[in-house]
């Protein structure tokens, strides 16, 4: 096995002579071998599957190379559905980090209290996506929910407008229920990341006069941006697969309006039973996500190093 | 305005937005709560009544009824099965990693990049082996699904704790004749128990949470609670107490798991990125 030279500094010499030999990588192999079995070979499949049209009730997979391709990018369902990922993904995601970097803000440093409550604003993360959305089903109701009636009292007068049925609130009522999830996701992140600061740069930059808007844009930001951007990374990719909170709270709908890509290609798999076209949009996906992740990995890397 | 009066006005103004952030953050969690002890009456009243007048336990009793228990059993037996093979797996292959540099740098990340791969993308192979193999839901198919899944995470998240306890421990055993898994087993592994602890919380809480392949490879008998709780709402329109009973029973484990392991949160959430 090759080491290179960094891995050879990294490790005293003494004992480890072990590490020329197979035993190292014993270690690995049952991940490796289940990490091929399980996700690399399917994904292999998955795309010559891609270039068949392949419908459950066939028995052949006749190869049209890249008919399904050439059909996804006319089929304005599936555009559509890209577009709605996108919104999920930009404003959904963006929303996150600037609220959850603001609460960090307002809530770091010395506090009463603190600990619990934080541990209080971090329970939406734990709780099951199914669970998410269905809560928020009830809460956007139209008759049974809270938030209608709330409003009502504001304005004076009984409320009754069904969120769920427009595409653009049944579109905001996704993005909320995404960011009422995720928000504390970010907040503990960049939390953790502020107590990290050495606050004597801070100081210096107090004696140097600088206004709170300068310290925040030329230190913190700069300081936080490793952090930043591995809560973007992490974030972004799921909100990419996001599935769960479609299914249990719109369904897709009004319509197929607020179908996201997984949720599109579930339902050519499930209710259309067309594998070889949900396959190719898959496909389709996964080459999304590859990009965003060597982008933003190599992003993260030079930052670091 | 004086330093002082400015130090006074951020004190209180942090206790403002922080009521705020709780009040919006907690509410869905307590409505859905509340919910499940309400009556129906109560749940299916217009306008929503807030707090149970006669609160009651025949949400839960109705869900124990339709099978809840089982989807319980199912859902704790596959995601304890899972996490402990993720645990087995995953803290050799983090110390393989960590301690070999087994693979260069490469190897972890191509085992991270793991971590994003999109279920939709595996979703229609699994499909096809998994009716060949007769184990559509079935326990077993879920499990190694959820190991799989689990993986990247657990490696990630053990390499990191292997990388920061001292070696010479582990050298002085080698000297001493100790095998390499010796040296793992006996004299590493001990050492990084609470991070094994912490992994195996947030592969449960994955396992636990999980939807998408739950949904499309389970049908009646390996059916999880997520599931369960869907085809809750697709039978029993508005049946909103049952949805509220069986919130609770999948909420409650994944808070008392979320407390113990605290310390690791954003380690754990970030897959050891920020400590």
């Amino acid at each position: 096995m090759e080491l290179s030279p960094k891995a050879e500094e990294a490790q005293p010499k003494i004992g480890w002579s072990e590490r020329r030999h197979i035993t190292p990588w014993l270690f690995v192999a049952p991940c490796i071998i289940i990490i091929l079995l399980v996700t690399i070979f399917p994904t292999i499949y998955s795309l010559g599957l891609s270039f068949t049209k392949w419908e459950i009730a066939l028995k052949e997979k006749p190869f049209i190379g890249l008919g399904n391709y050439i059909q996804l990018f006319q089929d304005s369902r599936f555009l559509h559905s890209i577009l709605t990922t996108a919104l999920l993904v930009v404003i959904g995601v963006g929303m996150e980090l600037a609220l959850g970097f603001s609460l960090a803000l307002m809530l770091t440093g010395e506090m009463k209290g603190k600990r619990i409550i934080v541990a209080a604003l971090l329970l939406p993360v734990m709780v099951m996506p199914v669970v998410v959305g269905y809560t928020w089903r009830l809460l956007w109701d139209a008759q049974y929910g809270p938030i209608n009636q709330i409003i009502g009292w504001i304005i004076g007068r009984p409320f009754t407008y069904t969120w769920l049925a427009k595409t653009s609130t049944a579109i905001f009522a996704i993005l909320v229920t995404e960011i009422w999830q995720w928000t504390p996701f970010m907040f503990l992140v960049f939390l953790s990341g502020l107590a990290t600061l050495d606050p004597e740069i801070f100081e210096a930059a107090d004696i140097d006069g600088a206004s709170g808007w300068d310290k925040f844009w030329s230190l913190t930001v700069p300081l936080m941006r490793p952090i930043i951007i591995v809560a973007l990374l992490i974030r972004g990719l799921d909100a990419l697969k996001f599935f769960d909170i479609i299914f249990t709270l719109s369904g897709g709908g009004p319509g197929n309006s607020t179908e996201t890509i997984s949720f599109y290609i579930y339902q050519t798999g499930y209710q259309f039973f067309r594998l070889g076209y949900g396959a190719a949009a898959s496909f389709v996906l996964l080459i999304a996500l590859v990009i965003i992740l060597t982008y933003l990995l190599k992003l993260f890397r030079a930052t670091v190093e | 305005m004086s330093l002082r009066t400015r130090k006074v006005v951020f004190r209180v103004l942090r206790y403002v937005v922080a009521v705020i952030a709780l009040v919006f953050f907690l509410f869905p969690i307590l409505w859905i709560t509340l919910t499940a002890f309400k009556t129906g009456d109560e749940f299916l009243h217009s306008p929503p009544v807030w707090i149970p007048q006669s609160p009651t336990l025949r949400s839960f009793a109705h869900v124990i009824e339709t099978g809840g228990l089982k989807t319980l059993k199912n859902s704790l037996i596959i995601s304890t099965s899972a996490t402990a093979l993720s645990l087995i797996v995953g803290s050799l292959a983090g110390y393989g990693l960590a301690r070999y540099k087994v693979g260069g740098d490469n190897l972890p990340f191509f085992v991270l990049s793991q971590r994003f791969m999109p279920p939709v993308a595996v979703i229609f192979p699994f499909l096809l082996v998994f009716k060949t193999l007769k184990w559509m839901d079935t326990h077993q198919a879920l499990i190694i699904i959820y190991l799989t899944f689990n993986l990247p995470y657990a490696v990630w998240m053990m390499r990191g704790f292997f990388m920061e306890i001292p070696v010479e421990i582990e050298e002085s055993a080698l000297v001493d004749g100790c095998s390499p898994f010796g040296a793992f087993w006996r004299v590493a592994l001990p050492l990084v128990t609470p991070g094994l602890v912490a992994t195996g919380v947030f592969c449960f809480i994955f396992s636990w949470s999980e939807f998408f392949f739950a949904v499309t490879l389970t049908r009646t008998t390996a059916t999880t609670l997520s599931v369960q709780l869907a085809n809750f709402f697709g039978k029993m329109m508005t049946m909103w107490g049952e949805v509220g009973a069986m919130s609770v029973m999948a909420m409650l484990p994944l808070f008392l798991m979320s407390f113990i392991v605290q310390r690791y949160l954003v380690r754990g959430l970030t897959l050891g990125a920020v400590k």
